[in-house]
């Protein structure tokens, strides 16, 4: 029991005193972020904010210059293999010999698949994810032939194939329609009854409807933990690119927000 | 024709030529997969030259060029794939560099050594009808090894070759992997170096996975229908410099970038006929 309440309390990610970069360039400026167990976490920024470098920081993929990172209580490069990962979009090489199938399949694959086959349940699972995305009638179907939509529930289904605790969104209405993206909002809400969730845009206006709490990120992170984007949030550190503002998106979320209140009381 | 064929096959030359031939079309088609899918096709044309001081110092040191070539084509390849992998910026400069020294390195070691050197063209054009036993003996070896590495890790070089960043996050060795097939590379350049020569390698590697790739889309499939087409594509090539008296390596990437043209155009054709 106790042991159990611990494990709790342990957040599924941590970040503490975190700088990060390239070379001279700092990118991330004393990030200080938790993330606890079923977050659903929406950080908005500007393109070179910082949101593929502090990706890349919780993946383990680059070593911060200072600070600590945890996930679930471990180094990134043992922790991460809970976190099923949804890459952006991007042009991908049409051509490219990969099936529906075979892209979802490796999400059971790690360190310990090497030199094994893939067993009956790693195909079960990955059956169940695609009939969940509604993708297994395009099961062999080539990546190249399928639209933006349909390649990014495939990147969902291998993100889910790999059984995670967290999923980790980088820009995750980049090239998809409209419909598509709200659909993935859906799927995400409805995820998030089991998974922690964090995802990283530039598009604020989408994300705000469906995440429970929502982050600042330029450089630094303004992050609260609550749905509230507030003009001192914007203001606050380097807050957050003044065309947001001017489009008057803020005010969306804040009166998204205020409709919520109505509903609760 | 007919008994002109068997009397050529009545060749001890011809007929180890042909082994040759389907020897390094396995290597190559299966290898040639990974080079097109990974796009490393520059770096593969880097070993492929730099191999070439490994020939001069086997021949400035009196050993068989073939063990020179396997030792300077195995350090370049994994010079280069770590240069490609940690370098942030402008790997395709160091490759360059790396390239043209193990060209100069070559040239320099073979002006030293003494003696008669007509046959070191064969090295850089390939001649398929001089392949010695153990020439045989090492393309069967490459060959062995290439397909029973790639068979064994299939699925993991299909994941790094398709989304390498994943893979990384699911703890795959991703750095491990990579190495492998560049060394890979570099033992089939070797073995490539007798059929078509260092400097052609390059097309032999990538134009049969490249015609496969565009009507098939599965990577066992690419492989099996590379290593063909390359066969293919070596035995015509061989028939036709015999034929006319050619350089053999040439003919054998001519008959292949012909094929190219022609599959290119079938695509479209059949692209527009689709629609």
């Amino acid at each position: 029991m106790m042991s159990e309440e611990t494990v709790k309390q342990i957040p599924v990610i941590a970040l503490r005193g975190v700088w990060a970069g390239y070379g001279n360039n700092l990118i991330l400026e004393d990030i200080n972020f938790t993330v606890r167990e079923g977050d659903f976490i929406g950080l908005i920024g500007p393109n070179g904010g910082g949101k593929t470098t502090l990706i890349r920081v919780i993946l383990g993929l680059i070593e911060p210059r200072r600070g600590e990172v945890r996930v679930l209580g471990k180094t990134p490069q043992v922790g991460r293999r809970h976190i099923g990962y949804i890459p952006q979009l991007q042009d991908t090489d049409y051509d490219f010999p990969a099936s529906v199938w075979d892209v979802v399949r490796m999400g059971r694959l790690g360190k310990e698949t090497l030199l094994k086959r893939f067993t009956a349940r790693d195909n079960a699972i990955v059956e169940e994810k695609l009939r969940w995305l509604g993708m297994l009638d395009l099961k062999k179907q080539a990546m190249g032939e399928l639209s933006g939509g349909q390649r990014q529930r495939v990147y969902i289904a291998r993100a889910l194939a790999t059984e995670p605790k967290i999923l980790l969104l980088d820009e995750p209405t980049a090239s998809v329609d409209v419909e598509a993206s709200t659909n993935l909002y859906e799927l995400l809400a409805s995820l998030n009854e089991h998974v922690t969730i964090l995802l990283i845009s530039h598009d604020m206006n989408v994300v705000s409807k469906y995440v429970k709490t929502i982050g600042c990120l330029n450089r630094r992170l303004v992050y609260h933990a609550e749905k509230r984007i507030t003009p001192e949030m914007l203001a606050e550190g380097y807050g957050c690119p003044v065309d947001l503002i001017a489009h008057g998106v803020p005010h969306r979320v804040l009166a998204g927000h205020d409709q919520d209140e109505v509903k609760h009381d | 024709m007919i008994d002109s064929l068997t009397t050529l096959f009545s060749y001890d030359f011809m007929r180890s030529a042909m082994v040759a031939g389907i020897l390094v079309s396995v290597a190559c088609g299966v290898i040639g997969t990974l080079v097109v899918l990974n796009r490393i096709v520059f770096l593969s044309g880097g070993i492929a030259h730099a191999a070439y001081g490994g020939v001069g110092l086997a021949y400035y040191l009196g050993v068989d060029p073939v063990i020179g070539a396997v030792v300077f084509s195995l350090a370049a390849a994994l010079g280069m794939g770590v240069v490609q992998r940690k370098t942030r910026q402008r790997a395709d400069t160091l490759i360059g560099v790396m390239w043209a020294v193990g060209m100069a390195l070559g040239i320099i070691f073979i002006n030293l050594s003494p003696g008669y050197k007509a046959d070191l063209m064969s090295y850089l054009f390939g001649s398929i009808l001089a392949v010695s036993r153990l020439d045989l003996w090492v393309m069967l070896a490459v060959a062995a090894l290439v397909v029973l590495l790639v068979g064994l890790f299939y699925k993991d070089f299909l994941a790094i070759s398709f989304d390498e960043i994943f893979a990384r996050v699911r703890n795959l060795p991703v750095d491990a992997l990579y190495l492998m097939m560049v060394a890979m590379i570099g033992l089939t350049v070797v073995v490539a170096m007798r059929v078509v020569g260092l400097i052609m390698i390059i097309a032999l590697l990538t134009i049969p996975p490249a015609i496969a790739n565009l009507f098939l889309k599965g990577m066992w499939k690419i492989m099996l229908m590379a290593t063909g087409l390359s066969v293919l594509f070596t035995v015509t090539g061989l028939l036709l410099s015999y034929y006319f008296n050619l350089t053999s390596g040439a003919m054998i990437i001519l008959v292949a970038a012909m094929a190219y043209l022609i599959a290119l155009l079938v695509r479209v054709f059949c692209q527009k006929c689709c629609e």
